[in-house]
């Protein structure tokens, strides 16, 4: 009968895609993107009711472009590292989670310089509370990422990966791509839009 | 007339404002689309009712095991195909193409409006304002509304402070009074008439209390009617309302209070210049009369608690000549 | 281990010691069983339903009369707000997952949800939301801004105590538990059902609470974002809903409603799949149009969320988008439509069995069909420019809330408890308690149709006499206290139940789905061997000879620790075996951390909410890091 045939033979782990923290994560990555759709549907709204909008003008690429890339990247290295610990090389994931952790951080300080560069405060008006709580929102996710990363790295320094037992890794990179993906919508909504109209 | 105008208040004061009593071109239109609903509405109520008990009571040959088999599915799936997405379709498409119509009915009036208003929605009180009556020509005016019965008026509609809504049931449906957006409608009624309106979205402690009259006059009643409101306030003409004017000099009523033609001049409660001519005070709250005058400037907070209007402790004497004054703001 | 055994050979003791959660405090404190949980939402959601109840009480009592000055206006309106909060948030939707959560692994045959830690977790935050909201009320500042809370009166300038913080706050709190329970549901579905049992075969609350925990996953954030900017607005001065510098106060609005529309649908879905399970047993045969029932609950939900500007037809949008969601608004009933000719063909070729459960059943279709009629009234935009914002629409919620939630839910506290607790109700008083409560139901909101109809506005404290309103506001208040007495009468009887009603056994109403195999109430570990699932009615299946042949009394045992059964998310064919956590305490360690967090943004303490997010933090690493049993080699 097929459920005892199989019921015997069932490895002792979750598994692996199928596995209720995938689930768990993935569903966390839907609720967070519908956060960051009304976020910028907000945006979209008051931007259609307004005269000018932005009311300055399209900010500034200059440090925002840069830091895209650098963030874009960090997804890059990421998934180096995964790729590593699902063939077993622990050195790789080691690095890679290294190196995402520095470029996530910078991306946030970059974030932060661009913040102080601005002449306008989220009491300046509609737009500037728009603009601070997307990308503020944005940029505590990136933050909770981080915290994610260390944790991954603190149980990755101690052997405790191997390539059939990784699933914190996989969550967690799932994780730091979404944030990635949301800063492309936040990019595109906040930075790109304004200048093609 | 004046009479007659009293009596037409005591009506409208006693009677309910239903949007099944329609007095105006939308009213109607909007009532015939009601009672196509509400006869729908309660047909399908009867109807499915009707099935329950049938199906709960009806006959049934005996069977021994507990259980009955599910039997031939199609008899369910065509109960589910008709009498639940067929039947309900039609039905719903009739009634859509009814709402697209009487939309499209009330989305102007029959002839261009005449008169332009323009209602300022504050906690808890509406200013009327007539536009369009050049400038020296002003027609302020408080929670009662003039127009002339069968034409229809323009009202521009807005807000001192939170949303409000503009609603006269026998007249029109409603229209949110909304800060930062500028929302308008026409308003007509057939006959002369006073039609109760009240503001239907929650704006606070004395929400309440917000209604408001809507006055139909004959075209010559109403052109009049314009024309004494225009005017400025009348002079007090006995030692009674002048004692009364210096009570009102004294007492800071013109921090809030405009009457026109004197120096007081107050925008942030109800324009007084001819608050006897109205059939109400306090929005609607209290008939207008000398009992109700005097308790409203003694006692407002206890009427109508957390209003703007702050109690004004006056002995009877000084009490007394600010009624007798007031009433003659005509 | 993962061998099959037949059910009479189970090491019941050994299961027993390795699921029961042990008594006392602590065990209170860290239990991460399902039934514990699913208990403690209905306990919890039922009280919030009765200090609504009182609320509503209170409020019925100032509006008997024109005029009236039993409470001051300051109070009535804390008392409305409440009240919707309560009913809404606290209690409508909570029970809801107090019976989701109870009822689905003994449904599908698994030993618990897939989150074991994360269920009492939702729960836990679902107390604290509500004691938070409720504490306002110690400082006589409850929310008094409308359960809907329109800015800008709800702004800081027109809202200048804690009020509406305590609003913006405890619904972003109440939020995160809805969701993180939502979460829960999904992966469940989709990960422990047991072997054998595709989608086709799941009891309908199943469909019912996954459509709407998609739902909350999808549109809850809309609410939280509302409440963000709202709080944002009232402490450091954005502009969000301010025109006078870029912002609108219908942009509230949109985000409301694109929330609150689903979340009516969130408050009756499951309830309607509650009677969907419900009805068969009383009508002693299978649900008529099963297939039909679960793509109208999903239709439901989909069309469901796009109607939500008809919450707005008054405020001045333009006619060819109203016209839509006004045509949108028609359509979304055709599916409850089609639910209730279903439940209505079950019937007529059932054999109805009139026992107080069912007698629920036919007051909820009755009040369903009444509440839809009354609902697609308002549909059409003329009509609804009319009867919004009066009792016309008071009217239409408590037919539909009390109708499809309420109705069926103490249908299925008639039906269920006896399982939970393993006593039965009292036939003769739940007669009673039903029609007091039908009666006083349609007494109280009846009359509310012919207000609305005569010009009556909701939300106001007190209404003028000669408006013609009093008669009918009399017959509402009356009804409303007979209502009131049917919901005494049903603690009675439940108090009665607990200590004297007879013993239920394991399935007093000889119903078909799995539940009714276990004992009453069911064993820690629910099923000593974990069954495999052949039809949609495994314990009927002798008596239906559809040839379907469910295996109830032998399966694998899966004692090596806190053991089910992982299976695939469409033909749930057997994949893997899945570890279940422990009973632990960061559920409430983490829940009384974000409490933290709350209370000192309502302070507006940024140290204060630093220092909680540190908590949090803590919480987290301690809950997430693995296991010593993974750490050692086994599990994730």
């Amino acid at each position: 009968m097929a459920t005892a045939a199989v019921a015997a033979a069932l490895p002792p782990n979750a598994y692996a895609a199928h596995s209720s923290g995938r689930w768990g994560m993935r569903l966390l990555i839907v609720t967070e993107s519908s956060f960051f759709a009304y976020l910028l549907f907000s945006y979209f709204y008051l931007g259609s009711m307004a005269s000018t909008w932005p009311p300055g003008g399209p900010p500034a690429l200059t440090i925002a472009a840069p830091d895209t890339v650098i963030l874009l990247f960090s997804s890059v290295t990421l998934w180096w590292a995964e790729k590593g610990i699902e063939r077993g090389v622990q050195a790789r994931l080691r690095a890679g989670l290294l190196i995402t952790f520095v470029l996530g951080a910078v991306f946030l300080v970059l974030q932060g310089v661009e913040w102080s560069q601005k002449t306008f405060t989220p009491q300046t008006s509609a737009y500037g509370s728009l603009y601070f709580t997307v990308t503020g929102f944005h940029g505590a996710h990136v933050a909770a990422g981080l915290l994610m990363n260390l944790v991954v790295q603190f149980w990755a320094w101690r052997g405790f990966f191997s390539a059939k037992r990784h699933e914190l890794v996989s969550n967690a990179a799932l994780y730091w791509h979404f944030v990635d993906a949301v800063w492309i919508a936040v990019f595109t909504s906040l930075y790109l839009i304004p200048r093609l109209t | 007339m004046v009479a007659a105008m009293h009596a037409l208040a005591a009506m409208g004061w006693a009677q309910s404002p239903s949007m099944f009593r329609p007095a105006g071109p939308a009213a109607e239109q909007i009532a015939r689309l009601g009672w196509l609903f509400t006869i729908v509405a309660g047909a399908v109520t009867v109807i499915v009712t009707g099935v329950l008990v049938a199906a709960l009571y009806r006959r049934r040959p005996a069977h021994t095991s507990g259980i009955e088999p599910s039997g031939d599915p199609r008899g369910p799936v065509r109960w589910i195909i008709v009498g639940g997405v067929i039947l309900p379709a039609i039905i719903l498409v009739v009634c859509f193409v009814a709402t697209l119509i009487t939309q499209a009915a009330i989305a102007s009036p029959p002839r261009p409006t005449v008169a332009t208003v323009q209602v300022t929605a504050h906690r808890w009180w509406w200013e009327v304002r007539y536009t369009g009556m050049g400038a020296d020509q002003t027609v302020v005016t408080a929670n009662e509304i003039h127009v002339p019965a069968g034409r229809a008026v323009r009202v521009n509609l807005v807000s001192n402070d939170v949303i409000h809504s503009f609603w006269v049931p026998e007249l029109a449906g409603k229209t949110d009074v909304i800060p930062g957006q500028d929302n308008a409608m026409w308003l007509q009624a057939n006959r002369p008439g006073v039609y109760r309106g009240e503001c239907a979205e929650y704006c606070g402690l004395q929400h309440a209390h917000m209604d408001f009259f809507v006055v139909a006059d004959a075209p010559t009643d109403f052109a009049a009617w314009l024309a004494r409101q225009r005017a400025t306030a009348v002079a007090p003409t006995d030692a009674a309302a002048a004692a009364g004017l210096a009570v009102f000099h004294r007492s800071a009523c013109a921090a809030c209070h405009a009457i026109r033609g004197t120096d007081m001049l107050g925008r942030v409660g109800p324009d007084l210049t001819h608050v006897a001519s109205r059939q109400t005070i306090a929005a609607g709250t209290l008939l207008n009369n000398r009992g109700n005058l005097a308790g409203w400037v003694a006692n407002a907070q206890s009427l109508k608690p957390g209003s703007g209007m702050p109690n004004v402790p006056l002995d009877g004497p000084d009490l007394q000549a600010l009624v007798a004054y007031l009433e003659t703001l005509k | 281990m993962a061998t099959v055994v037949a059910a009479s050979d189970a090491p019941r003791a050994q299961l027993t010691e390795i699921w029961e959660t042990p008594r006392g405090l602590l065990g209170t404190l860290t239990s991460v069983d399902h039934k514990t949980i699913g208990k403690r939402y209905l306990v919890t959601a039922i009280a919030f339903f009765i200090i609504g109840g009182l609320e509503a009480a209170v409020m019925r009592a100032q509006l008997v009369h024109s005029n009236m000055h039993l409470v001051s206006p300051e109070a009535y309106n804390q008392l409305f707000t409440m009240h919707g909060v309560t009913m809404i948030f606290l209690f409508a939707s909570p029970v809801l997952s107090g019976f989701s959560n109870y009822l689905w692994p003994l449904m599908i045959g698994a030993r618990d949800m897939a989150f074991p830690r994360v269920n009492a977790l939702s729960y836990w935050t679902f107390l604290l939301a509500g004691i938070f909201l409720y504490s306002s009320f110690l400082v006589g500042q409850a929310p008094d801004g409308g359960w809907f809370a329109y800015v800008p009166m709800t702004a800081r300038a027109y809202s200048p105590g804690l009020n509406i913080d305590f609003y913006t706050l405890g619904l972003i709190y109440l939020g995160m538990s809805t969701t993180i329970g939502a979460v829960n549901f999904i992966a469940t579905f989709f990960t422990v059902r047991a072997p054998g049992m595709s989608l086709n075969r799941v009891p309908i609350i199943l469909w019912g609470t996954l459509t709407v925990s998609f739902l909350i996953v999808f549109f809850m954030p809309s609410l939280t974002v509302a409440s963000i900017f709202l709080y944002l607005d009232r402490t450091i001065g954005t502009h969000f809903f301010d025109p006078a510098n870029g912002g609108h106060p219908l942009l509230w609005q949109h985000l409301f409603w694109i929330f609150g529309h689903p979340w009516v649908y969130i408050v009756v879905l499951p309830a309607m799949g509650l009677a969907s399970d419900m009805i068969p047993t009383f009508c002693r045969r299978p649900l008529a149009g099963y297939t039909f029932v679960a793509l109208a609950t999903i239709a439901t939900g989909v069309v469901g969320s796009g109607v939500w500007i008809h919450h707005m037809f008054a405020t001045g949008l333009p006619p060819m988008a109203m016209s839509f969601f006004s045509g949108a608004s028609m359509t979304v009933t055709i599916p409850s439509g089609v639910s209730i000719v279903a439940w209505l063909a079950t019937m007529w070729y059932g054999r109805p069995v009139f026992k107080v459960p069912f007698l629920f059943m036919i007051g909820f279709i009755i009040l369903f069909v009444i509440g839809g009629v009354n609902g697609v009234m308002t549909a059409p935009v003329p009509f609804d420019l009319q009867l919004t914002d009066t009792y016309f629409i008071v009217a239409h919620i408590h037919y539909v809330l009390l109708g499809i939630n309420v109705f069926p839910v103490f249908g299925a506290l008639y039906y269920w408890l006896p399982k939970m607790t393993g006593r039965m109700l009292s036939e003769r008083l739940g007669r009673w308690v039903f029609w007091l409560m039908f009666i006083g139901m349609n007494l109280a909101f009846f009359p509310m149709h012919i207000t609305g109809m005569l010009g009556m506005p909701r939300r106001i404290y007190t209404y003028p006499s000669g408006m013609g309103w009093d008669a009918a506001n009399l017959i509402s208040t009356v009804g409303a206290y007979v209502f009131a007495v049917g919901v005494l009468l049903f603690l009675v009887d439940l108090v009665r139940s607990l200590r004297v009603g007879p013993l239920a056994g394991n399935n007093p109403w000889d119903a078909p789905t799995l539940e009714w195999s276990t004992t009453s109430p069911p064993p820690p570990y629910n099923f000593a061997v974990l069954p495999t699932v052949r039809s949609r009615y495994p314990l009927w299946e002798d008596r239906l000879h559809d040839g379907a042949t469910s295996i109830v009394d032998q399966g694998p045992v899966l004692d090596d620790g806190r053991e089910t059964i992982g299976t695939s998310a469409l033909d749930a064919d057997p994949m893997a075996v899945i570890h279940m956590p422990a009973d632990s305490a960061w559920p409430l360690l983490l829940a009384l951390a974000l409490t933290v967090v709350f209370y000192a943004l309502l302070a507006v303490s940024w140290t204060w909410t630093a220092i909680g997010f540190l908590l949090v933090f803590i919480c987290l690493a301690g809950w997430l890091s693995p296991s010593r049993i993974a750490r050692a080699g086994g599990g994730t």
